[in-house]
């Protein structure tokens, strides 16, 4: 065993020094290598915080949305209609939401106005005349809890708000282009009478009965749409699943480029290093020791590559907010979110990424070489 | 020490130009000897040395090594036997470019391991001993050509071989450094190594330091005294 570590230690330590005087070529490899690793490993670490975090906000909405709906399109929902629901079983609370879209001009952006709901986790009602706005509202506005802002309603009349509060950051991706209002102030603003709703929320105990309360729902108020949370969540998943695509589709094209570069690297044995093998060969090294000299030359590479660029991805997702990618992933908001997402490492998607870079070149580096190291060593002689 | 009976040895064997390079050799080669391998260019010297250093097999004939048959062991057994009995300086050095001259010295231990310490002072030991310890970490590339023999020699010492085997050692050097390489054969002959040489340098036959010169013409021995 001793023997053994030390064989190994004395192969990697010939392999350090072998790669040493091919300085600039394993340097501009171990570059291209990192940077492919870190662009994956950004991907995926983005996309499933991202799924992690939106799954985490979406646990706190209501599990069960109702429209109505008028030609197909979702309507305002008209009085009375909240107490034609009537009983249903599982329900524990029901409650009429009000909400809509205002495109500001002066940044070219669309806001979610809406009222905070009675029992909203951190906000609570706001006054009259007031408003909470989110992030990136008050960043691209240049507001702070005091300001004055008005907004022209679509009628064309001025409406003048005192910024209360900015909401805080950790909840950007949601909250982003959110404002909260009055309850009056919102009737106001969008002229919607009273009695009137955007949607209705529906809180469900047991997550078993959703389906069933749904065809209840369809079955007494027939022109409704109920939306299920699981559904939602569902879709976000598809989405970012997609956009996930995409974006790997995007860089299978590096990756292509750079399987084909590796496999040149590993794979074109120059005269040069086959004449090497014969002489560590002629020598008395094994067939096995010069495989083993350039696995570890493979795993030297790879390993570091796959290190550098996953902590240099993990950074950029986590502490650099994905700057490179917020367009791509971020792209069905005017106003990005910035936000800091909640690091999630998981042990499976490292174990991927790991397979797929560093196996696939360790195997480049050897097979070609096994080739070349199983030749007679007498060539030698010949120089 | 090496005892080859009829050593035969066919290039290309079946095909077409198919040329027998060495046709049946009888050859004992003494411990403790200089045994220098002589004959025109062409008349298998090369290829006699490296089937008694284990790098090629013999087509047919039988080499003992130290009273063993080894013409019929698997490859496993030939490259222990290169590691650790033969030592090699090749016609052409062959070093590994790039490389310090310390590294390649070094190079025949790697597969066996041992003390890493342990092996670094050997290295530099032997280099001293060559007179190249202030070279020891150039590249073998910068090295002149006398320098570069001598890590080869070095390289070849490394694992302590009790055979040294060197295929046209004076051929690239000059009268001066071809005398320097006489002077340091004595010293490896006086610390008990068998040594096997091929040349056609009258330098290197004629010198004291060769016990017996072994003639070959067309891959056969002419005299053997
Ligand atoms: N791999 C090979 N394939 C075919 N023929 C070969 C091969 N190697 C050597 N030969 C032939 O075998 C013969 C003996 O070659 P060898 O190299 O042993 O001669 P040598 O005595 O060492 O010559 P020199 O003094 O020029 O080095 C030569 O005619 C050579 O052409
Ligand atoms: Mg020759």
């Amino acid at each position: 065993m001793k023997i053994w570590i030390q064989k190994q230690q004395a192969l990697i330590d010939f392999t350090l020094a072998s790669l040493a005087r091919r300085k600039l070529k394993n340097a501009g490899l171990l570059l291209v290598y990192t940077l492919i690793v870190f662009l994956l490993a950004s991907v995926m670490l983005y996309t499933s915080a991202l799924r992690h975090d939106a799954a985490a906000v979406l646990k706190n909405s209501p599990e069960v949305i109702v429209q109505r709906m008028v030609a197909g399109r979702h309507d305002l929902i008209p009085p009375g209609y909240l107490e034609k629901l009537g009983r249903i079983r599982g329900v524990q609370k029901k409650e009429g939401r009000l909400w809509g879209y205002y495109y500001d001009p002066v940044v070219k952006a669309n806001y979610t106005l809406m009222v905070p709901m009675a029992e909203a986790p951190g906000a609570e009602k706001v006054a009259d005349a007031n408003i909470v706005v989110g992030a990136a509202v008050a960043r691209e506005r240049g507001l702070v809890p005091g300001n004055l802002i008005s907004f022209r309603s679509y009628s064309g009349k001025l409406f003048s708000f005192t910024v209360a509060d900015v909401l805080p950051h950790a909840a950007e991706l949601v909250s982003a282009d959110l404002i909260l209002l009055s309850e009056a102030d919102y009737r106001a603003f969008f002229e919607i009478p009273a009695g009137h709703y955007t949607d209705i929320a529906l809180s469900v105990a047991n997550p078993q009965e959703v389906r069933k309360i749904a065809s209840k729902l369809s079955e007494a108020l027939p022109d409704s749409r109920p939306i299920l949370r699981e559904e939602v969540l569902r879709t976000y998943e598809s989405i970012f699943n997609w956009r996930e695509g995409i974006v790997l589709v995007l860089l299978s094209g590096s990756i292509l480029a750079f399987a084909i570069f590796a496999w040149e690297k590993a794979s074109g044995l120059s005269a040069e290093e086959k004449r090497e093998i014969g002489i560590l060969k002629a020598i008395g090294w094994e067939t096995g020791d010069v495989l083993k000299m350039k696995f570890w030359e493979g795993v030297l590479v790879s390993l570091t590559a796959f290190l550098l660029g996953y902590i240099a991805a993990y950074l950029h997702v986590f502490s650099f907010s994905a700057a490179l990618f917020e367009p791509v992933l971020k792209g069905w908001a005017v106003l990005y979110p910035r936000f800091e997402l909640t690091p999630v490492v998981d042990g499976f998607q490292i174990a991927t990424l790991f397979f797929f870079t560093v196996f696939p070149y360790t195997v480049a580096t050897i097979v070609p070489i096994w080739r070349a190291a199983i030749t007679d060593p007498d060539a030698v002689m010949r120089g | 020490m090496i005892k080859l009976s009829n050593i035969r040895k066919a290039y290309n064997q079946g095909h077409e130009n198919e040329y027998w390079a060495l046709d049946g050799i009888d050859l004992n080669i003494k411990e403790k000897q200089v045994t220098a391998l002589c004959g025109p260019s062409g008349s298998g010297k090369t290829t006699l040395l490296s089937i008694i250093g284990c790098l090629a097999r013999p087509t047919s004939g039988r080499v003992q090594l130290k009273k063993r048959d080894i013409s019929g062991l698997p490859e496993r057994f030939l490259t222990e036997e290169r590691r650790s009995t033969f030592g090699f300086v090749f016609q052409q050095f062959n070093l590994i470019k790039g490389l310090s001259a310390r590294d390649n010295v070094m190079l025949p231990a790697y597969p066996v391991g041992g003390d890493w310490k342990k092996l670094h002072e050997r290295a530099d030991g032997l280099l001293d001993s060559l007179k190249l310890g202030h070279r020891r970490d150039a590249r073998v590339e910068w090295l002149s050509g006398g320098e570069q023999q001598r890590v080869a020699i070095a390289r070849a010492m490394i694992n302590d071989p009790q055979v040294v085997i060197a295929d046209e050692p004076t051929a690239n050097l000059d009268t001066a450094l071809s005398r320097e390489f006489l002077t340091i054969l004595e010293g490896l002959k006086e610390q008990g190594k068998t040594i096997l040489l091929t040349s056609h340098d009258p330098l290197v036959v004629d010198s004291e330091v060769v016990d017996k010169v072994v003639n070959l013409r067309d891959g056969r021995l002419v005299k053997a005294d």
